[in-house]
């Protein structure tokens, strides 16, 4: 399994950074996690025979067995097809939360750090989002635009977008006080050229690095949300709403509400380690987390 | 010195003004986000169009936004932070209920996490690429890696419901004594540092490692001073830094992290209050309640900032 | 020179472990130090003369440095298998040693006097009053004016020459035997650099301590030094008295240095470099280390490393065509 994977992961000659990346370990553990929970949810159909939202009362309550996994819950659905189902919406609203909120906060950063006159006022306002605690936020934000994964998307981009983007506006500031960016700006380069060729790419590794992290917090907090009763919608099956469902169970019945939070887990520490190893190989100056 | 501090502390005063009203303005907007009038909530189920249209034009909602926008700041500036619709109390009495307990929950959670965080983090640093630091930093990951309230359901399992050794819910106030107090909060406080616990272990790690690559350390070793003195008298306190910085963030994840808690232990706190606000559509209390952490949360900051000044003389002393 | 050395080192090597493996820093170097000597060691950036003096003390992180041979005898003693806590009683009371930057060398967290008095608690078991006493003595010592009241000061109060009169003042304040200066000035602005030095040749006199001064610039140490060792890619390539390397250099690269040294009156802009630069402990060379950059270099360089053989008196260098040119002149 491991030399499958370094295979997969020997880069060609010119990458140092992928070469590095590849031979560091957290991020080849991170990898292989993530991969193999990326791959259970797009084949999730593949791997179980059931319908997760499919109700059948007389198999109510099975502990784990052969036939069912991870046993059934209440409604008598198959946890095990419910988390692999589960994988894909949780994996998804990860995925849009750090996408979205990496947009739009390195683009925020970005114009804090070009546009000096924009800077104190940007600021401010990262600094205002900043008070709330993140998650209280979100639950604002997912509750004012109602139960659906959009939604929660984008409550979970706001709640993000303030730390990702006080950290592309420091990696921008550095490269703009560089001589040779100066020097491109008294040449009469345009703002746009300056900030695509010089200011974006020096942002990239300590962007990365930090939208994997968010990638990781999404996961955690779609969880929580769910378990407040914000979440993503019953019937269809993500983590958090499954874990919701079990918890009145969780006594007689703790397969219900175990196993998504095995997976929850699975999924964050995967994305944790992949964080660790970009920010060991792209950001040896970051080396504390926001 | 003493004026140093002082010059410090009027400066971030005056830039928590700014971000005060940020937050004031952010807080107003996203409550007029929420679908459902609440003026209809506030009327009944029962009422007319005409009941309804006076209800509303009570809570000033027929007039323009800017004009609310311009009466809520006003509102504030005299200390009314509104009244919950579905409470009947206004949103500071609310609050004053509730406080307490999220306070207490905050206080002993952090009285948990920082001693062990810094610990774990500052012998991983001495002992680092040995099997110790490996154990710490992957209990650390994990702490940061797992759902907080999935393994509080499961400590309740075991703690409370099989070993019966620790109350499954509820809080006891400080009022009828410490140890049934402490008691009510040890479980649901545990549960709520695992996340900054392993937070501040690896933050505290890499920042202890940073310090020990710095030049002096050399040279407090080329003084001879021991190994464990060179961590505790010369790497200590310039850890320390960083890890004060962080303190903002720590408390901000714990109140935050508070709210899915209490509602596991179901501990009547402000975390509890907010949720119960938000799916009765209670606006004025979600909007308040809010702000009122938001602001609690930035006086933490400035509480920081001096306690910063406190370690750093390099900023006492400019 | 017939007493006894006070420090003797004995081929020397350390290795760094790094991504790429291990590599050596510096190979089977040998010097001797003498009781109130003043030894210089000289070389380009990179050549290995701080690993060598961090050696000396075992300041090297011990997870991923080796050393597969090497002896340092002081006072009878094998300062490379001394057990740790024997090892901490000489460090900083038997031989001191002072840093190349002094911003970043002292803790910006403690006070001058907290920073002067711990060596003294320590090796001279003083309590607090009396180490203050002492610390505030040694400020003195370095010519610090008004050092009562700076001895309360934080390390970024202080000009940079300062702070290396302090590092100076913490290195002496328990009377060391050794005192170890790697690059003392380099850090210094030009005026600043030559008060240092005179310092640390006063306080050599009044304390008669061995000086060890690391630079790469031979002209400081020809001013300082009476013995110098030139280094090149982590190995000893000339060591001997200083005049004799000053007139007769017996390798290229010395040569070279000699001819880097800014003279006082002349004009510096157009002064002679030494062409190329010094290579990385990771590539490999076969024969002289130095025969890529050398002018003199001849098809024999290339092929076998040379030994360093006597030259002199006192006097040694790692270049056989120079010495057979010699031979023959005699
Ligand atoms: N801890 C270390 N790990 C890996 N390589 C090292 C380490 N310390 C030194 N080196 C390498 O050993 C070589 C010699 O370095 P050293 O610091 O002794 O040079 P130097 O002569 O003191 O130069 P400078 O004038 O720049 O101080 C350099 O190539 C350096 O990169
Ligand atoms: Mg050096």
């Amino acid at each position: 399994m491991a030399e499958a994977v370094s295979d997969l992961l020997a880069p060609p000659r010119r990458f140092p950074v992928l070469r590095r990346l590849a031979r560091h370990r957290s991020f080849r553990v991170g990898f292989v996690i993530v991969l193999v929970l990326l791959l259970a949810a797009i084949f999730a159909p593949l791997l179980t025979g059931f319908d997760p939202t499919a109700m059948r009362a007389r198999l109510r309550f099975r502990p784990p067995q052969a036939a069912y996994l991870f046993g059934t819950d209440n409604f008598g659905r198959d946890v095990f097809t419910r988390c692999l189902y589960g994988a894909r919406l949780s994996l998804t609203i990860g995925f849009g939360v750090a996408v979205l909120s990496g947009v739009i906060g390195a683009a925020a950063g970005i114009a804090s750090a070009q546009f000096r006159w924009l800077d104190g006022a940007m600021m401010r306002l990262m600094d205002g989002l900043m008070a709330f605690p993140a998650i209280i936020l979100a639950i604002g934000l997912a509750a004012a635009m109602g139960p659906n994964i959009g939604s929660l998307i984008v409550a979970l981009s706001v709640a993000y977008i303030p730390r990702t983007a006080r950290i592309v506006r420091a990696s921008a500031l550095v490269v703009r006080e560089l001589e040779f960016v100066d020097a491109s700006r008294v040449a009469g380069a345009s703002s746009l050229r300056i900030i695509v060729k010089h200011l974006l790419p020096n942002c990239m590794g300590p962007l990365l690095v930090q939208l994997t992290f968010v990638f990781a917090y999404a996961i955690l907090a779609e969880a929580a949300l769910s378990f407040l009763g914000i979440g993503p919608p019953p019937p269809a099956p993500s983590w958090g709403n499954i874990i919701a469902e079990g918890r009145d169970q969780a006594v007689e019945a703790w397969w219900i509400m175990f196993f998504p939070g095995m997976a929850i887990s699975l999924a964050t520490l995967g994305m944790n380690l992949l964080g660790d190893g970009l920010r060991d190989v792209l950001d040896p100056r970051l080396k504390v987390e926001t | 010195m003493k004026l140093r501090v002082l010059r410090r502390l009027v400066l971030r005063l005056g830039q928590a003004v700014p971000i005060l009203l940020v937050v004031a303005v952010v807080t107003f907007f996203l409550m007029h986000l929420l679908p459902g009038d609440p003026a209809a909530i506030i009327a009944g189920p029962e009422a007319g169009a005409e009941a309804i249209e006076k209800i509303r034009h009570q809570l000033g909602l027929d007039r323009s936004l800017p004009e609310q926008l311009a009466l809520w700041l006003f509102h504030l500036a005299q200390g009314d932070f509104g009244r919950s619709i579905v409470l009947n109390q206004s949103v500071l009495e609310a609050l004053s209920e509730r406080l307490p307990v999220t306070v207490s929950l905050t206080v002993v959670s952090f009285a948990i996490t920082i001693p062990l965080g810094i610990v774990a983090g500052v012998l991983a640093a001495r002992f680092r690429n040995t099997w110790l630091d490996s154990a710490v930093m992957f209990l650390a990951l994990v702490g940061v890696s797992i759902p907080g309230f999935w393994v509080a359901i499961l400590s309740v399992i075991l703690f409370s419901v099989t070993l019966g050794w620790l109350p499954a819910s509820g809080y006891a106030p400080l009022a009828d004594g410490v140890r049934p107090w402490l008691l009510s909060l040890l479980q649901p406080a545990a549960m709520l540092a695992l996340f900054q616990i392993g937070f501040l272990a690896r933050m505290a790690r890499s920042a202890t490692l940073d310090v020990l690559d710095q030049d002096y350390i050399r040279t407090a070793r080329a003084k001879g001073v021991s190994e464990w003195r060179t961590i505790a008298k010369h790497a200590f306190r310039n850890t320390l830094i960083p890890v004060v910085t962080a303190t903002g963030i720590i408390l901000s994840l714990l109140m935050g992290g508070s709210v899915v808690i209490e509602q596991v232990f179901a501990l009547p706190g402000v975390g509890r209050l907010i949720v119960q606000a938000i799916l009765t559509r209670d606006y004025p209390l979600v909007q308040g309640t809010l702000l009122v952490l938001a602001f609690m949360f930035v006086g933490i900051n400035l509480l920081v900032d001096v306690i910063y000044t406190w370690v750093d003389p390099r900023v006492r002393y400019g | 020179m017939t007493a006894a050395p006070l420090l003797s080192v004995r081929d020397l090597t350390v290795e760094f472990h790094t991504d790429a493996g291990w590599l050596r820093a510096i190979e089977r170097v040998s010097f001797e130090l003498m009781p109130q000597e003043a030894l210089g060691i000289v070389g380009e950036s990179g050549s290995g003369k701080s690993v060598t003096a961090l050696s000396l003390l075992r300041l090297h992180a011990g997870s991923t440095t080796r050393m597969p041979s090497g002896e340092i005898r002081y006072d009878g003693l094998d300062l490379l298998t001394l057990p740790a806590r024997t090892l901490r009683r000489i460090r900083g009371g038997e031989i001191a040693m002072i840093f190349q930057d002094p911003m970043s060398s002292l803790n910006p967290v403690l006070t001058i006097a907290d920073q002067i008095s711990e060596t003294l608690m320590l090796h001279q078991g003083l309590d607090r009053a009396a180490a203050r006493r002492q610390a505030i003595a040694s400020l003195d010592r370095v010519r610090i004016a008004d050092a009562a009241r700076r001895v309360d000061a934080y390390p970024h109060q202080l000009s940079g020459g300062m702070r290396q009169r302090v590092m100076i003042a913490i290195a002496i304040a328990c009377r060391p035997r050794v005192l170890i200066a790697d690059e003392p000035t380099t850090a210094l602005d030009v005026t600043i650099q030559a008060q240092i030095l005179d310092l640390l040749r006063e306080l050599q006199g009044e304390l008669g301590m061995s000086v060890i001064l690391i630079s790469h610039d031979l002209g400081v140490i020809a001013e300082f030094a009476q013995r110098v060792l030139v280094m090149y890619a982590g190995r000893v390539v000339e060591q001997g008295p200083a005049r004799a390397l000053y007139r007769r250099p017996m390798h290229p690269y010395t040569s070279g240095l000699l001819a880097a040294i800014p003279p006082l009156d002349a004009d510096v802009r157009r002064l002679p470099t030494i062409p190329g630069n010094i290579p990385d402990p990771s590539q490999r060379i076969d024969g002289c280390r130095f025969s890529p950059r050398c002018a003199e270099v001849q098809a024999a360089c290339r092929a076998t490393p040379p030994d360093l053989v006597s030259v002199g008196v006192d006097h040694l260098a790692r270049c056989p065509p120079r010495l057979a040119r010699l031979e023959e002149a005699r």
